[in-house]
Order: structure tokens, then C-alpha cells, then sequence
């Protein structure tokens, strides 16, 4: 995953966890029985129109909310291959990392960018769209090691040796 | 160079000083786990190899947002918690007493200076005892069920400095909110908020403790008050020296200072549908309204329902507007009857139910559909938080919600 293109949905600030799947919804058995009402209650029916390898660009403090740790698994689930976002909830983002969800801040893209537009991501390096470049920072260690190793459950089976 | 409180925690934690930014492995002191997410923590603990838990005394698990179970499938959670509990051997489960937030720190299962995490976005309310408390994913709760340790980073710290007396009718509910519109719903994100000054000193633990779990709506990590004589009764502990020094240095290093004068604060309200979209009571007045819920775990204490309750004694709901308390715990709704309030909220037409979460995050009980409006003293007025996404919630304290529910109408208490 080193360098990767997808097209973008573009939503705004502040998309809370109970946006990205209600609470009454949170009883269904498992993340893909939820995943066709991720962001309902603001967008009905973008969760079916989301294609695998698209990318989410939002505005500032996305995942804000509850704890629920479904919010980043339905986006992956949907197919999502990343979130790009002016800031991140602080909950949200432990969560994403530990399920494997990449984020990435940045600042500006979202205001240049429209809903539909190709952008092509080169991890801990850039994100381009239309020719302009954005550079981005690269994740702590620790946080990388956990993304590389394909989430927190893996991480741990590896401490557990199995 | 001083410490802010969140420093002193974590150094007492891991045996050195610690600076903002750095990342840390923190010892948890205990966790705290719902019955929403206990199946997805029971599977990931196992998907993860783990054979026991790494102190199963230091583990609650709390039912709470499904009682009583209002679908056959929320059952399901029940009978896997009570599984999970029994083959790990764990004692501190509680199945009908309350609200998970209301119960850690009534049960005393949480002192000054420990280190909590929680399943839930709330667990910031342990702050009110002087603990740091902050919320994490079922995943990450599997993974401290195995090794009792957590990585995290050490905050930055904003002080709110608030002194001078209240004016009437304006309680600690309205602070947080005021508190939340001047930051915004991102203004803490990653810091810690440390609460000081003279009005701080003066409040019950249990006004504490709604700012305390509130703050998360700013996005901050914890919330933390410095112990004192009222936590010590609270938790019917003495204070040791240790927990007595959870105050900020007057050189600590704060990356914002904010001052308030108690005198300032008005009754506010937080309306549709953002947590900081904050005005004054004063402005909303004469907005028609359809329910009002008095409780959750920001606001369903005794002195909330006794605030409500002295604005409704010898009163009447209005004829169209159903209102809806919830006590925070059993304990709380058993105190409520003993003191009376329960006769007068119940003679002024108040549906009293159960203490639970249902309501507050739209699961059971209370739901509104498109066009209602509901002045509410939970925490959250998020699009579809308590029924469709075109119900309006005003997020307001226990005595603005009495008001407006005598009144059917907003109107200042």
C-alpha cells in the first residue's frame, strides 16, 4: 500500500459516530449487516453507492462521538481504503489504527477537492489531486507497527504465538 | 518545572516524570466494559489468544444501554457477558443497578489518581474524582484484558479556572455547555481539561461529575478535578498525601488558560445538532416543544432530580408534553423516593423509568419522530441520536428541562 488512486466522497466537519451507524443498529449481529446504514441519518444510501477502493475526504473532527469501535470497521467494510480528513476524534483514531483503517490528516485538501474527483495517496509522503501536492506527515512508530502487522488482533496473536 | 494533574498521574503510574507528546505504556488500574460491546470484546479477546484475564478484579462489566432488553437480539448480549463472566471468573458485574458511569465511582470501584478506560465515550466522567478516565475501543479493552497495560500519549492540558458564585438557577450543566460552545466540539482533542478555581471547590462531586463527563463533547481525553474533602466522603476514603497533590504546580505548563467568573454563566442551551452550537435560554424562549428527558449519565443524580423537582413541585406538565426521568442508578432512584422527590415529579405528570441509557441514545423508550423537539439533559444532540434525524434536540440542565416542561415550551427557569 504504498501508493494508491481512488475516487473521493467528500462530507463535512464534525461527521459524528452516530452518522457513520446509529445506535439502533448497533445490536445487528455483525459489521456487514450494519454497514448498508453507514451515514443514514445524513446521507441515506451512500453506503451503497460506495465502491471498494474509494476514499472518504472530510472536514475537521471526524469520528467525533461515542466509542464505537463499528464506526471505522463498516467504513473499511464498505471497502473504503482511506479517510483523509482535516482532524480526527481522538477515540476514532485509536480505533482505525487498531482495525487496520488508514487515516490521514490534512488541511487543505478537503476545501479544493469536489465529490467525484480522482486523488492518488503516496503513503507517509503526499497525496496528489488535479497536479497540486499535498504533503503528509508520517504516523508514530508505534502506531505504523500496528497497521503493519494488519491491526491490533494480529499484533497481539503474534504476542500470543499464534 | 510544575506538573499539570494528568503528569502527575501518569509519573505516579509509570515511575518517571513524563512530558506532553511522549507516548507511554501505562499499568491499568481498571476497566470498565457495556453490555453493547461486551460480545464484540468477548470474541476479540479470544481471537487474540488470550487464555485469562490479566486480573479479573479489576474488570466491571455493566449492564446498562439494553435494560431491560427491549428486542429478542439484545438478550444475546446478556447471555455472552454472563458467559465471559463465569468461564474468566469474574465477581463485579452489575445486570439491572445503572447507568455504567453513574455506577464505577457510586460502587467505588474508582479512586483518586487511578487510571480507568472504559467502552464507552463517557468514561471521562471519573474525572470528577480525580482519576484518569477516557474511553477506547472493544479491541483495545480485549487487549488490556490480557496484558493490563495500554500505550497512550501524555496530553497537553487546558486550565479552566472558574470562580465567584452561581447565579440562581444555573447549574454545573450549564458551565460544560458554555464551556463546550467557547472550545468547540474539537476545541480539546488529544488534551486533558484540569477544572480549578473557587466555584469548582464549592460543587458536589455530583456537578462534577457532569462536567467532567461532558467533556468529552470538546473531544478531551479526561476531565480531571483535584480530590478534596467532598471526593474523600464521596468514596469514603481518607485522602493520602499522594492523592492530596493531584492539583496543578503554579508553574505547571498549560497550553491554554481559561478564566471564568461564576457570575457570568446564564442558563444555556446546546441546540440542533451539535454539541457546540451553545445560546442562551433567554434567546430560545417561546420555541413550542414536544418532550423533555431529565436523567442520563451527565444528569440523572439526586440533586438533578431535586433541581427538577423544585421547579415542578405543586405544578403540571403541560397537557401535550410527555416528560421523561431517568434516574442514573438504582441507589439514586431509591434515595429519590425516600426524599419525596419521586412523589412530586410523578404528582406533576412525570414518566418515571428505570435507570438505564435507552432512552438518551435513542435504543428504548422515548423515541421521537420527524419534526418533534425534545429538551433533553443527556449529553449528545447528534442528527438521530433519539429517534429520527429530523427530531431537534436541545441539550439543556435539569432545571432549564423542568421549565420548559411546565411551560411546553422553552422558557428560562
Amino acid at each position: 500500500m504504498e501508493k494508491f488512486s481512488g475516487k473521493i466522497w467528500v462530507l463535512g466537519d464534525d461527521i459524528d459516530t452516530d452518522i457513520i451507524i446509529p445506535t439502533e443498529y448497533l445490536a445487528l449481529k455483525t459489521v456487514e449487516d450494519m454497514a448498508p446504514y453507514a451515514f443514514s441519518p445524513l446521507r441515506p444510501g451512500l453506503a451503497g453507492q460506495i465502491k471498494k477502493g474509494d476514499i472518504i475526504v472530510a472536514g475537521k473532527n471526524f469520528g467525533c462521538g461515542s466509542s464505537r469501535e463499528q464506526a471505522p470497521e463498516i467504513i473499511k467494510a464498505l471497502g473504503i481504503q482511506c479517510v483523509i480528513a482535516k482532524s480526527f476524534a481522538r477515540i476514532f483514531f485509536r480505533n482505525a489504527i487498531n482495525n487496520g483503517l488508514l487515516l490521514i490528516e490534512n488541511n487543505r485538501l478537503r476545501d479544493a477537492v469536489s465529490e467525484g474527483d480522482e486523488i492518488t495517496v503516496t503513503m507517509n509522503e503526499a497525496i496528489m489531486h488535479k497536479g497540486t501536492k499535498y504533503p503528509i506527515t508520517s504516523l508514530p512508530e508505534n502506531l505504523m507497527e500496528i497497521l503493519e502487522a494488519g491491526g491490533l488482533v494480529k499484533a497481539m496473536q503474534k504476542r500470543n504465538r499464534i | 518545572m510544575g506538573l499539570t494533574v494528568i503528569e502527575k498521574i501518569i509519573r505516579n503510574n509509570v515511575g518517571r516524570e513524563v512530558k506532553p507528546g511522549e507516548i507511554v505504556t501505562v499499568n491499568v488500574d481498571r476497566v470498565m466494559i457495556h453490555d453493547i460491546f461486551i460480545p464484540f470484546v468477548a470474541a476479540k479477546f479470544e481471537e487474540m489468544g488470550f487464555q485469562k484475564l490479566w486480573d479479573a478484579d479489576k474488570a466491571v462489566l455493566i449492564y446498562d444501554h439494553l435494560v431491560p432488553a427491549s428486542q429478542v437480539d439484545d438478550t444475546r448480549h446478556f447471555k455472552i457477558g454472563n458467559e465471559f463472566v463465569h468461564k474468566y471468573g469474574m465477581k463485579n458485574i452489575h445486570r439491572a443497578d445503572g447507568i455504567c458511569h453513574q455506577l464505577m465511582t457510586e460502587a467505588g470501584y474508582v479512586k483518586p489518581g487511578n487510571i480507568v478506560f472504559g467502552t464507552d465515550s463517557h468514561t471521562t466522567t471519573y474525572g470528577c474524582v480525580g482519576a484518569f478516565s477516557s474511553g477506547i475501543g472493544y479491541t483495545e479493552m480485549a487487549s488490556i484484558l490480557g496484558t493490563g497495560t495500554l500505550w497512550m500519549k501524555v496530553p497537553e492540558t487546558i486550565k479552566v479556572n472558574i470562580t465567584g458564585t452561581l447565579p440562581k438557577n444555573v447549574m454545573a450543566k450549564d458551565i460544560i455547555l458554555r464551556l463546550i460552545g467557547d472550545l468547540g466540539a474539537d476545541g480539546a482533542t488529544y488534551k486533558a481539561l484540569e477544572f480549578s478555581g473557587d466555584t469548582v471547590g464549592q460543587m458536589s462531586v455530583a456537578s462534577r461529575m457532569s462536567m467532567s463527563n461532558m467533556a468529552v463533547e470538546a473531544g478531551a481525553k479526561c476531565a480531571l478535578f483535584t480530590p478534596d474533602d467532598k471526593t474523600a466522603e464521596y468514596c469514603g476514603i481518607t485522602l493520602t498525601d499522594k492523592e492530596k497533590d493531584l492539583a496543578g504546580d503554579s508553574d505547571a505548563q498549560y497550553c491554554r488558560i481559561i478564566n471564568y467568573k461564576a457570575e457570568d454563566f446564564v442558563p444555556v442551551m446546546a441546540c440542533p445538532s451539535n454539541v457546540d452550537n451553545i445560546k442562551p435560554v433567554s434567546e430560545l424562549e417561546g420555541t413550542s416543544i414536544d418532550q423533555v428527558f431529565i436523567g442520563s449519565c451527565t444528569n440523572g443524580r439526586l440533586e438533578d432530580l431535586m433541581a427538577a423537582a423544585e421547579i415542578l413541585k405543586g405544578k403540571k406538565v403541560a397537557p401535550f408534553v410527555k416528560l421523561i426521568v431517568t434516574p442514573a442508578s438504582r441507589k439514586i432512584y431509591r434515595e429519590a423516593i425516600e426524599n419525596g422527590t419521586m412523589a412530586v415529579l410523578a404528582q406533576a405528570g412525570a414518566i418515571i423509568t428505570h435507570p438505564g441509557c435507552g432512552l438518551c441514545c435513542g435504543r428504548t423508550g422515548g423515541i421521537l419522530t420527524d419534526g418533534e423537539r425534545v429538551v433533553a439533559t443527556n449529553n449528545r444532540n447528534f442528527l438521530g441520536r433519539m429517534g429520527t434525524s429530523k427530531v431537534e434536540i436541545y441539550l439543556a440542565s435539569p432545571k432549564s428541562a423542568a421549565a420548559c416542561a411546565v411551560a411546553g415550551k422553552i422558557v428560562v427557569p
